[in-house]
């Protein structure tokens, strides 16, 4: 009995992560349509600031390095669970809700920064796209770290089971496929204006 | 342990292909093209890397419907993002 309960387990763990696996797909096609919306308005200024004048090359550096690092921590924390190790697990899954932490934190202060210079994205049509990208972007790791940090709360109280396991396995693949966005936001968005 | 040795190689690449980009950028090496054509290349690998190393998608049975769905999304990415930028283009263009 025991044994076909976990294979219906399986089972549904399985289809749980090509669900999750499509919606990440609709979630591409969301910010794929929020790139092309910025590439359209990307020289629309309105006699405001560009991203030349606006953009600091050392914070977008941090904001690179904190969430390409928590691409490996997400990855420790998942192989460390698969190996039914607690301890590792929960403190890799620390380490990466503190690096997403530290970007959003960057993040929303370089948008403050900016909405404080009357830059904010009434201004232009560029700043309009500007803010909505970055903006979804960053409800998206503010999403990841609340699951993050409940995923935590219940591998203490539950241990490693099967169905903790599956609930990592599809946070690392949401944490990966933002940090996929990012190299989009700062390949397209960032980069360019610093020539 | 093979999906340990794939998270590592995975953040080398990538690593390397982030740092590439800003350094281009930061110690102006190349013409503003070429700089412009080394971050868009260096994008797409380490956008290939992510996806190969860290979400698994590969050729091999294990997650071939991942590999199908995302070449789906592409099609429909192509047609919605690339139908929007040549619109917007011609319009643009017509206007001016």
């Amino acid at each position: 009995m025991r044994a076909a309960s976990e294979t219906v387990e399986t089972q549904m763990d399985s289809e749980a992560e090509l669900g999750f696996w499509l919606y990440l797909m609709s979630d591409a096609v969301l910010f794929g349509l929020i790139f092309a919306t910025f590439a359209v308005m990307a020289t629309n200024y309105a006699g405001g600031p560009s991203g030349s004048d606006l953009f600091d090359m050392t914070n977008l550096a941090l904001q690179t390095a904190l969430l390409l690092t928590s691409s490996l921590t997400i990855g420790l924390a998942h192989h460390a669970v698969t190996e039914d190790r607690l301890g590792p697990t929960v403190l890799w899954m620390l380490v990466t809700v503190a690096l997403g932490a530290g970007f959003l934190g960057l993040e929303l202060w370089e948008l403050a920064g900016f909405v404080a210079e009357g830059a904010g994205p009434g201004r232009s049509g560029y700043l309009s796209a500007y803010f909505t990208l970055v903006g979804t972007h960053g409800l998206h790791v503010t999403a990841g770290l609340i699951w993050a940090l409940t995923l935590i709360a219940q591998l203490l109280v539950k241990g490693t089971g099967s169905r903790e396991k599956s609930r990592l396995l599809r946070l690392s693949l949401f944490w990966h496929f933002l940090d996929i966005v990012w190299i989009g936001v700062f390949s397209l968005v960032y980069l360019p204006e610093f020539l | 342990m093979e999906r340990l040795q794939a998270i590592f190689i995975g953040f080398g690449l990538a690593v390397v292909l982030t740092v590439l980009p800003f350094a281009a950028v930061l110690g102006k090496w190349l013409p503003r093209d070429a700089t412009l054509w080394l971050i868009a290349i260096a994008a797409v690998v380490q956008i290939g890397v992510h996806l190969h190393f860290f979400l698994g998608v590969g050729f091999t049975r294990k997650h071939r419907e991942r590999l199908v769905t995302l070449l789906f999304a592409g099609v429909l990415l192509f047609f919605m993002v690339g139908g929007t930028l040549w619109v917007m283009g011609n319009l643009y263009w017509r206007m001016m």
